[in-house]
């Protein structure tokens, strides 16, 4: 195999990755440090001594073998299931008052269902198992030549060979790779979810070794760290031809990044399966529970301990009444036979009786514990997930890829998000840079429009909020050109401007700049053309999507780069005087790369001519101070238009150059050459100032702007999202620069609010160098406290309101701020600010914000992302959100749900979320209110039947309540009820305040409706038993029994319940009036079914119906006034409460119809309502609403 | 080369079928049931359909409360009870060993009648402080053994009345066995008013429930007697007393239908009634009562279903007039066009 002559590595004069100073070598081969490979002997006594394991991977939750205890275990984890089980094994005992079957077949149902959902799953989980751990690999076989394995063959100490755009099957030490100086370009996006490339380098003395043959003799063994999740640390040495190397992470390539740029590597593999850092990063996904799914269990307790209570109180009375059947030597009820009993009913072991008697009041009264509830729940999730990803509001054309419901454990966990925590790149905005502006020699270019602009110029036309000057064109001819007429859309391009566009530039007064401002940026880079050999196209395959920007508009500008070789440029130049083609070569001598602390990069370069050029780009803040005298002729306009770049969020860089002198050039390469060579630990420091010394005296050539594309709607959907009280934090690895423009253009930030920034650069730059870590730590932990202190202060001391501070802090402050003793005054700052943005975060950062929110406020959190950087922060929130866009599935795969576009947000929380909260909310209610109403009216009628456990229905009614009676109806108000159309969801965001303050489920209403419940079971058994029991029931003379006044009773409960539903659902479609009423119709038809059937299983409902029931003027009117009198006080209560104490979704269901109208109106002409002006009275009103809410909720 | 071959390739195939790229898109399908777009009615609880509910319950309710109230008042009760003074004074200090000693316990009570009764007039007698829905009791019986002779040896849920003396009783069970036995006779001015206890049970009990070649069998044999005899020359089906007792009562005081004076008992007419004060409820404090009822179309005497039906009707009618009221003084602006501006906040569209 050949290899190109091309040492890249000469590209990167600073490493990518700075050694660190005194690394921990000296730890190697102690505790935590004991790993020990043989390299290309796996089979070395001593390697299988140690018994590493081996490269199969399983992610599965269970295996065949343990899934049915581990998964049943699982389910009865739940408390109710648990009370299920035991009931089901009590009522094979005589204590059961009702048959064991109708107990047991529910219980059967549910658990199974739920069990076989688990398999599913984890069977989907196994088959990617299967498919990761059978890829193929290359490994150096005894023979000496590569051999096709699988990946779960490999072994530690295996030399593998890795191929370009294959994944790496495990951790592996790179040895040497298709070039000659043994580097290689690797994408972590699966890892961290960039999608820059990496450079790898092995170790010199490893990095000839690269042929069949040499790789016999090599034999070396590494003695490294033991496995661990850390993904930016390695820790290890090299023992090689009886020397000692010391191993970074440079030389390790971790399993699923890809090879990328380079043919093939070579390495040894030193982690394997479960050891590598990747799988030791990987979090099993916790398994999320709704809020309201949590309350449940609670409200389950408390009706727990009803049951217990009632079952209790039976059981008393029960005892005392059984003993006293035998009072004085005499059986008082004979009639039951007291004398000649079973233990259950033995007056002379009363308390045993009782003890027993509360088993089966435990059975008797189980309804009030649904355990259908848990069944109708996922069964509901399951459409409204369906209704979720068929949503076409939510599918996006142009990926093909509508929403995702991932997850249906946390539909209505959407409708209560209080705090949203959203990843940047890829998610507010699109991730891919363009170019859209630029001011060279003083003229500002590039016609193009940002979204910034467009939402400022939407605002100051709607709204009196203070604008600023919008800049369209320097000219000043004002024309806006519509961005989207450009036919050919080339990716990071998106630049306008007939004056130099299409080699007009020759005509502007200052072509000569202009030229050579286009030739910095397509020289100035550190960009890798890569041809097409089919199509001659050139893609660029660059570090930053920033960098690749700038050198397409040079390409689309005519100034083509499209070859690097070792030491030389190439650029094809247009030469639009003469209409030919000019390629010209820039020799290559330095770079000098680009680093956070220099803001800035630059290139040496030789011309054709032999001019010596150092070509500069670089952040307005270093550069502009590093001008020379004669190159600062336009340096005011240039500053001006950066500002007013930045302010339409746009990311700026300063293009300057230099001519060189020889001699000075000579002179200071000596001193950079020689700084490069050094190897003490202050190498960086030295390249750095030597560096410094070349790039001054620069002359300004003009500025670029990149747009950060925002994605569609992102601003709208913010401005909802905030209208509908949410907070919003943004949570990025980005600059901070970059980061506030994106939070002023996403409306995130406006014009006026006042900024709190936390950070540490200027801490960094005084004291870090001269101090030691602890020192610094603490230093910097003071300040940070300082600015958090400061930052409450300023804000308590402005008296205003807090919609007028943003805070904003970077990643290392963030760090302290984190720390146990300052989270706390940190949330308080943060908390108080309208918007938080956290800028240079890490994923572990990310995470930590999230958990300290979500922990802290004890507040429903939601986060975002695109990347696998994300996946921990999706984790830890409440609800992870997923972007499905260019990014990897990472994010998608670690998400509860998975939208297209950040826009979809406000559709998922505002409609799909706020549904799905009425939803799930008033069902459980519902729930408790039907099985209450129904167990309670048991537990009356057992008052009367001394306790003995009696139930008032027949057994196959009881069965039948929870399944046939009242289960549709529920579960239609839970898939289909909507409160207000989407539409108004969407016009009134302030409506998803009552998920967020949880109006629908807190305790006062979930109380009210078990009372509710209670009194209709109170109204239902008295009202039944004083009407028709006693005297005759019928013209006949016939006296009603237990089986007319269980039917009647029973007939009253249905209808109660079914009514109920009727009155509290407020969405009636064809589907809600066949469930309801066809309910309470399935009911008759049933009884006179049952009723048919031969007396010996019907018992006591034999005919009940056509022959009792039904001829009986008292049975129909019994029924009309149980039924009116106890949905009366819910009736009232509901007419009280929307006429004097309205909710939100009260007043615009009022005013729906109202809406509807002047919407048609508005259309026609431009109403008062549409300046945006709120009258003083419905700002009050609205603020009354919200205090109300408030109220409730406390 | 380019590094991203797999997308590349893929946007080739979907350029270069772009038909059956639209065949495969994700997009989900259109249905106004997906998008949730049924075509619905969205009840609201407007002042306007409040009130109008409440005057309608009203409306309803006020004439079937005046209505039931009538028939109620129309019916005309009598109510004796005999429990105690059918029992001698002397013996009245302990009751139950009165009525468990041997020996004529029959005692004669006058009734008044009050008002004119038409015919039928229905024969009662009402028990209190009886259990009859105590869950011991009610499941000890067996249908199938009252249904039919093939499984008379069936007895099972009847213990302890399941054998005697080793052989099965039918009708087994503890239900049967405490079968009420006083017994009354009637006379009006000494002449014997004739009392039908035929048709004093359901059609579809004699029919179907009990057999009609089910005869009683060792029945009330063993050492404790609980109620009545039977006749065993009687099929199940024909002893309407023991129908009757069997269907077990809602709630411990009931009223069972003992037979039918089909004649009008006039104004102040005295009736005499020749009682056997057999059965014991004296040891369970139980009252025993004897009530003589004519029936509307209705059913008995009850005012409870027509004072309920005025109290709930006049209740959603003072609602009404409430809600009325609050409506005149205190109109809300339904239309008020203020209320909708904080709704359309800018820039929403």
């Amino acid at each position: 195999m050949s290899r190109p002559k091309i040492r890249w590595s000469k590209l990167y004069s600073f490493s990518c990755i700075p050694l660190r100073r005194a690394p921990r070598h000296a730890q190697v081969g102690q505790r935590g440090y004991s790993r020990v490979v043989h390299c290309n002997e796996p089979d070395n006594p001593e390697a299988l001594q140690s018994n590493y394991r081996g490269n199969y991977v399983s992610t599965t939750k269970y295996t065949a073998t343990n899934f049915i205890p581990k998964s049943l275990f699982e389910q009865f984890r739940r408390v109710a299931n648990i009370y299920f089980l035991v009931v089901a094994c009590v009522s094979f005992s005589p204590l059961a008052p009702y048959t064991a079957l109708s107990v047991l077949a529910p219980l059967v149902v549910v658990i199974g269902a739920t069990m076989a959902k688990e398999a599913v799953e984890d069977w989907r989980r196994r088959k990617q198992d299967i498919e990761a751990n059978n890829r193929k690999a290359e490994v150096y076989g005894k023979d000496h030549n590569f051999h096709e394995t699988r990946w779960k063959n490999l072994r530690v100490g295996d030399l593998i060979r890795v191929h370009k755009d294959e994944y790496f099957p495990a951790d592996i030490f790179l040895i040497s790779s298709s070039y000659e100086d043994g580097i290689c370009y690797v994408e972590t996006m699966n890892l961290d979810g960039e999608t820059n490339l990496k450079l790898k380098q092995s170790l010199e003395v490893t990095s000839s070794i690269c042929d069949e043959v040499s790789l016999e003799d090599f034999k070396a063994i590494i003695r490294c760290e033991d496995p661990n999740e850390n993904l930016y640390s390695f820790v290890g040495n090299l023992q090689y031809s009886g020397k000692e190397y010391p191993l970074s992470l440079k030389q390790i390539l971790l399993r699923d990044s890809k090879l990328k740029n380079t043919d093939y590597v070579h390495g040894v593999v030193v982690f394997t399966g479960h050891d590598t850092k990747v799988m030791k990063n990987a979090t099993d996904p916790p398994s999320k529970r709704s809020k309201i799914e949590r309350r449940m269990d609670r409200v389950i307790y408390v009706l727990f301990s009803t049951l217990i209570t009632i079952s209790f109180v039976g059981s008393f009375f029960f005892g005392t009444q059984t003993g006293r059947d035998l009072s004085d030597g005499k059986y008082r009820r004979w009639y039951i036979c007291p004398s000649d009993t079973t233990v259950f009913f033995d007056p002379r072991r009363a308390s045993l009786a009782a003890l027993f008697h509360f088993l089966t009041g435990l059975m008797l009264y189980g309804y009030l514990i649904p355990i259908s509830l848990y069944v109708s729940i996922e069964f509901v999730k399951v459409l409204q997930s369906i209704f979720i990803n068929q949503d076409l509001d939510m599918y996006h054309d142009e990926t093909d890829r509508p929403a995702r419901a991932r997850t249906s454990n946390l539909n209505e966990e959407l409708g209560q998000i209080d705090t949203i925590l959203s990843d940047k790149t890829g998610t507010l905005t699109c991730n891919s840079m363009e170019f859209i502006k630029c001011s060279i020699a003083g003229v500002a270019y590039g016609r193009g429009e940002t979204e910034v602009e467009r939402a400022v110029a939407g605002r100051h036309k709607d709204s009196d909020v203070e604008s600023f000057e919008i800049y369209t064109d320097a000219s000043g001819q004002g024309q806006v050109v519509d961005t989207h007429s450009y036919t050919r859309h080339v990716k990071g391009f998106n630049f306008e401007d007939e004056r130099i566009m299409h080699g007009q530039w020759v005509n502007e007064p200052n072509h000569g700049i202009i030229q050579k401002f286009f030739q910095v940026l397509a020289i100035c880079h550190t960009v890798i053309p890569e041809v097409n050999n089919q199509t001659g196209e050139i893609y660029y395959e660059a570090e930053s999507p920033d960098e690749a920007a700038f050198v397409v508009a040079a390409r689309e500008l005519g100034f083509e780069f499209f070859e690097r070789k070792q030491m030389s440029l190439s650029m094809r130049e247009i030469d639009f005087e003469k209409g030919t083609k000019v390629d010209r070569n820039y020799e290559l001598l330095h770079i000098l790369e680009f680093s956070s602390t220099r803001k800035r990069m630059s290139v040496i370069v030789k011309s054709e001519e032999g001019r010596l050029l150092l070509l500069s780009k670089g952040a307005d803040s270093v550069m502009l101070e590093r001008l020379s005298k004669d190159g600062r002729s336009f340096l005011s306009d240039t500053r001006s238009h950066i500002n007013k770049y930045s302010e339409a969020g746009l990311r700026t860089l300063v293009i300057a150059y230099r001519d060189l002198g020889e001699d000075e050039y000579r002179i200071w390469e000596d001193e950079f050459v020689n700084a490069k060579a050094s190897i003490s630990a202050e190498r960086d420091a030295l390249i750095d100032s030597a560096a410094e010394k070349i790039e001054k005296d620069l002359n300004l050539l003009g500025a670029t702007a990149v747009e950060d594309k925002l994605q569609k709607g992102v601003p709208e959907c913010i401005e909802k999202l905030e209208g509908a009280g949410i907070k919003i934090w943004v949570l990025t690895g980005d600059k901070m620069e970059t980061a506030v423009n994106i939070g002023y253009a996403c409306k995130l930030l406006r014009q006026g609010m006042k900024l709190i920034v936390i950070t540490l650069d200027a801490l960094d730059e005084n004291h870090e160098k001269d101090m030691d870590k602890e020192a610094v730590v603490k230093v910097s932990s003071e300040a940070v406290r300082n600015q958090i202190q400061n930052g409450i202060s300023q804000i308590l001391s402005s008296k205003e309101t807090a919609a007028s501070f943003g805070l904003i802090i970077d990643g290392k402050s963030l760090n302290f701020a984190l720390k146990k003793e300052l989270e706390d005054s940190f949330l308080d700052l943060a908390t108080r600010c309208a918007s938080v943005i956290c800028c240079r975060s890490s994923p572990k950062q990310k995470a930590l914000v999230t958990r300290l929110v979500k922990v802290k406020t004890g507040k429903t959190t939601l986060s975002i992302g695109d990347g696998a950087n994300d996946v921990s922060m999706l984790q830890e929130a409440d609800v992870g959100i997923g972007i499905s866009g260019v990014e990897g599935m990472q994010a998608v795969m670690a998400s509860d749900f998975a939208i297209a576009q950040f826009q979809f947000l406000q559709r998922l929380l505002l409609v799909h979320g706020h549904w799905c909260y009425r939803r799930i909310a008033m069902m459980i209610c519902y729930f408790f209110y039907k099985n209450i109403t129904f167990g309670f009216t048991l537990f009356w009628f057992e008052a009367y039947a001394s306790f003995s456990g009696q139930p008032a229905y027949n057994d196959w009614y009881m069965s039948f309540y929870n399944v046939f009676f009242t289960s549709l109806p529920v579960i239609a108000l839970g898939v289909f009820d909507q409160d207000v159309s989407a539409r108004l969801c969407l016009k009134n965001p302030l409506l998803y305040q009552e998920g967020m303050q949880n109006v629908l489920f807190n305790w006062p209403r979930i109380l009210g409706w078990m009372c509710n419940g209670v009194g209709s079971s109170v109204i239902i058994f008295f009202c039944t038993t004083n009407a028709i029991i006693g005297q005759a029931f019928r013209g006949d003379g016939q006296v009603a029994d237990y089986g007319i006044l269980g039917v009647t009773m029973y007939t009253c409960v249905v209808w109660t319940v079914n009514c109920q539903m009727a009155l509290s659902i407020n969405y009636f479609t064809w589907i809600q009036h066949v469930f309801i009423w066809g309910s309470i119709a399935f009911w008759y038809l049933f009884l006179v079914v049952y009723g048919f059937l031969t007396p010996t299983l019907s018992t006591t409902a034999y005919m009940v119906l056509v022959e009792a029931c039904a001829p009986s003027f008292l049975y129909w009117l019994s029924t009309l006034l149980v039924v009116v009198s106890s949905l009366l006080p819910y009736f009232s209560y509901r007419a009280f409460q929307t006429w004097f104490k309205p909710m939100p979704h009260d007043i615009i269901q009022r005013r729906r119809k109202w809406l509807e109208i002047s919407e048609n109106k508005s259309v026609n002409k431009n109403e008062k309502e549409d300046s945006g002006e709120l009258p003083a009275r419905v700002k009050n009103k609205l603020k009354h609403l919200e205090e109300n809410l408030r109220h409730t909720r406390s | 080369m380019s590094s991203t071959t797999a997308p590349s390739s893929s946007v080739a195939a979907g350029s270069a079928d772009a038909s059956g790229a639209r065949r495969n898109s994700k997009r989900p399908k259109y249905s106004r049931f997906t998008q949730q777009e049924l075509p619905a009615c969205k009840p609201i609880l407007t002042p306007g359909w409040v009130i109008s509910a409440f005057i309608l319950v009203s409306i309803v309710f006020i004439p079937i409360g005046v209505a039931a109230l009538f028939a109620s008042r129309d019916v005309v009760e009598i109510v004796k009870r005999y429990d105690t003074d059918c029992i001698p004074l002397s013996e009245r200090n302990d009751k139950v060993k009165y009525i468990q000693s041997p020996g004529n316990k029959t005692c004669t009570r006058n009734i008044t009648v009050t008002k004119h009764m038409k015919k039928p007039i229905y024969v009662y007698y009402q028990l209190d402080n009886f259990y009859q829905n105590h869950r011991r009791y009610v499941k000890s019986r067996n249908d199938a053994q009252l249904r039919s002779n093939g499984s008379s040896d069936d007895v099972s849920g009847c213990s302890p009345e399941d054998y005697s003396n080793g052989l099965v009783i039918v009708p087994c069970g503890l239900i049967a066995w405490s079968l009420f036995n006083d017994t009354y006779n009637f006379s009006r001015n000494n002449q014997q008013l004739s009392v039908n206890k035929r048709g004093i049970s359901w059609k579809s009990d004699r029919e179907h429930k009990f057999g009609k070649n089910v005869y009683p069998r060792n029945f009330q044999n063993g050492t404790l007697i609980g109620g009545a005899h039977l006749d065993d020359s009687i099929p199940l089906s024909d002893q309407e007393d023991l129908i009757v007792w069997m269907r077990t009562a809602a709630l411990p005081t009931f009223r069972k239908l003992y037979g039918k004076i089909e004649q009008d008992l006039q104004e102040n007419d005295v009736i005499e009634v020749t009682l056997e004060n057999n059965y014991n409820t004296y040891s369970f404090n139980g009252k025993k009562k004897l009530v003589l009822s004519t029936t509307s179309w209705l059913g008995g005497k009850n005012d409870f279903l027509g004072i309920a039906y005025l109290t709930v009707g006049g209740f959603c009618l003072f609602l009404a007039m409430a809600f009325t009221l609050v409506y005149l003084v205190k109109p809300r602006q339904l239309g008020d066009p203020s209320y909708l501006s904080w709704n359309r906040t800018p820039g929403c569209h």
